[in-house]
């Protein structure tokens, strides 16, 4: 009899001790607090954002929550998605909510549609939550609502506005400062010299000057450069009564350099000298462009080759052709893939930035002076952050990095 | 094998060799082959432009499915021929504001986002004891190449004394960087010779009539008659 009891006994406290887990897993479906819906922020009006707080109870491996969507307050109800407990936080979408500690706080869902019924939400969707461990699933009955709606402003991109006012703000300041006195100190640039010489070689040489715009539109600023450091060069050619050929990739960028070149012969007293058929379009094809830049290096030999603007693959093949002709080749280019094939073909080479110090080193124009030189400053400007925030988050204020952060 | 894709190999076998030749010199075959190029892509980009951009993004838009929002770009880009007449060409300059306008405000904020924000954030990453000796060396060195980079290219102070020192290391550090690019590049091309390399072996087997031989013999022949015939013509008649 004893022994029964003590089994008994035994059997009751195994039940008894098992039981809080038992409890546990019926704990752990408890409903989520703050479940909202809302517009997405800083976006172009297209999803819905689905928050609710993080609960130690239910974020455990193994449980999901499965989101659903509907047109009506009542239904027909469809699954959006299924996602793991322990995953999605708000943290994870730092261009909506910033990157405040609090937002771990809470689990994220972007709602971009609903499968099945529609590709793009545009008018407002309600939402329920349901919760299941694989075993058990159980659906909550809170049901929330949003509708999308556009922004104008995104602010997670306030510190990119800062900065262009900023750079704005130091452009536009040297520009009314190089209008009062175009004499601006620029710095002197190597390249530029050799402009002269080798304008005076070709004329001793009694061959043509090659000069190339590159192959991007008038809308680029390194085509704005190229023709403007053209004007120059053609007015020199015109004094020493010189040739120059430009062939063109964009038609309008043609029309541009002719009108140009003429100018620059009315400037230089010698509008009888200017050859309207010597800038002429060749092809918008890029290779086929150089295969004929290449064509006409070989055949006319030019005494100097000048290879200003934006270039691609085909910098190397004109390049070197010219190189092997015997040409002075000075080149000007933002391009940074293609500046290594220019470096070692060419005599000079204007790298990334010179191209527009050259064009406004000679120029002398208060636009593109005042631009060099708000660039400069707003270039002192990151040195300094550069400097101070390398200094400042090595010694643990991190909040600098932040400042720059990009979403 | 069919006799069209023989023919095409043929044509591209001969293309080939004739570009070529113009490690040889300027010589008619480079001639012929650089003009069928170049009257090959206007040809190609003129058609292209009629049916990709003005039939299927305008004519069709405009007149079958009658979208007129379209006749205002329609309207601003006819305006950027004005160019051509010298009393209207200030009509054009309405279409390259709205140009300039819409591509520097999608691109200057994209470009200080991109270009200049992620290189900051990038270089101001504390450097914390976890990390390793080399990325510590790496840290402090993208700073010091950062900073000397933009001191070469800053033009408002010459390049004398301490800032001429900064720049001559920050125009070494844009050098070695070049070089590396220069390397990678030079990579690829050569793979895209080997390539069209391989490709006029194989056009030169059984398969194909022997294309790359027969033509490379004829190339050669005919490029020594004109060789002949041009020194014939340059010796001055006694």
């Amino acid at each position: 009899m004893r022994t029964k009891i003590g089994f008994l006994i035994i059997a009751l406290f195994i039940s008894i001790s098992s039981f809080p887990a038992f409890a546990q897993e019926v704990k752990a479906l408890v409903t989520p607090e703050n479940f909202t819906a809302f517009d997405t922020p800083n976006d172009a009006g297209k999803s819905i954002s689905l928050t609710w707080l993080v609960s130690k109870n239910n974020d455990q491996e193994g449980v999901y929550y499965i989101i659903y969507a509907s047109q009506g307050s009542s239904g027909p109800w469809t699954q959006v998605d299924k996602i793991l407990s322990t995953t999605a936080y708000k943290s994870e979408a730092p261009q909506y909510f910033g990157l405040k500690e609090s937002n771990n706080q809470y689990h994220f869902y972007e709602v971009t549609g609903i499968p099945g019924v529609v590709e793009s939400i545009t008018s407002t969707v309600y939402f329920k939550l349901a919760i299941t461990d694989g075993d058990n699933t159980v659906e909550f009955p809170s049901v929330v609502s949003a509708a999308p709606e556009g922004n104008f402003f995104d602010t997670s991109k306030t510190n990119v506005l800062i900065f262009v006012l900023i750079f704005s703000f130091l452009i536009m300041f040297f520009i009314s400062l190089a209008r009062k006195n175009p004499n601006l100190f620029v710095r002197h640039i190597p390249g530029l010299d050799a402009i002269e010489e080798t304008i005076g070689r070709a004329t001793e040489m009694g061959r043509p000057i090659l000069y190339l715009n590159g192959l991007l539109d008038m809308s680029s600023l390194s085509t704005i450069a190229a023709t403007s450091i053209l004007g120059k060069v053609a007015k020199k050619v015109a004094n020493y009564d010189s040739q120059i050929k430009v062939p063109c990739y964009d038609p309008i960028v043609m029309s541009v350099c002719q009108e140009v070149v003429r100018e620059a012969y009315l400037e230089a007293g010698r509008p009888d000298a200017f050859k309207q058929d010597n800038i002429f379009f060749i092809t918008n094809d890029q290779f086929a462009y150089a295969a004929a830049v290449d064509g006409l290096i070989v055949r006319h030999k030019p005494a100097a080759n000048l290879y200003m603007g934006y270039y691609y693959a085909e910098s190397l093949l004109i390049a070197e052709t010219g190189a092997a002709t015997g040409a002075m080749q000075i080149a000007g280019t933002d391009s940074i893939t293609q500046l290594p094939f220019f470096i070692t073909t060419c005599d000079y080479t204007l790298m990334g930035e010179e191209l527009y110090a050259a064009s406004a080193y000679l120029s002398r124009e208060p636009l593109q002076l005042g631009s060099l030189k708000g660039q400069d400053y707003s270039k002192a400007f990151i040195i300094i952050v550069l400097v101070v925030g390398a200094v400042l988050s090595t010694a643990g204020y991190t909040f600098v990095v932040n400042l720059f952060k990009t979403f | 094998m069919d006799s069209s894709a023989l023919i095409g190999i043929w044509i591209a076998a001969g293309l080939t060799l004739f570009m070529y030749s113009s490690l040889y010199k300027d010589n008619p075959f480079f001639r012929f082959g650089e003009h069928l190029y170049l009257g090959l892509s206007v040809g190609y980009i003129l058609i292209r432009v009629i049916y990709s951009n003005f039939i299927a993004t305008l004519y069709v838009p405009l007149f079958e499915e009658r979208d007129y929002w379209l006749i205002i770009p329609s309207i601003l880009g006819i305006s950027l021929y004005t160019r051509f007449f010298s009393k209207l060409a200030w009509i054009s300059r309405i279409t390259f504001a709205f140009l300039i306008g819409f591509g520097s405000g999608l691109g200057i904020p994209r470009i200080i986002a991109g270009g200049v924000f992620q290189q900051i954030e990038k270089i101001i990453t504390p450097l914390g004891t976890q990390l390793t000796p080399f990325e510590y060396f790496s840290g402090i060195l993208i700073v010091i190449g950062v900073f000397s980079v933009l001191i070469y290219f800053f033009f408002s102070w010459e390049h004398k004394g301490l800032v001429g020192g900064v720049s001559k290391v920050g125009i070494y550090f844009v050098m070695i960087a070049f070089g590396a690019s220069f390397g990678y590049t030079v990579m690829g091309r050569m793979s895209l010779l080997i390539g069209r390399c391989y490709d006029l072996i194989d056009y030169s087997s059984s398969k194909y009539y022997y294309a790359t031989i027969v033509l490379l013999v004829v190339i050669i022949a005919v490029l020594a008659v004109y060789e002949l015939v041009l020194k014939k013509k340059e010796q001055p008649k006694t």
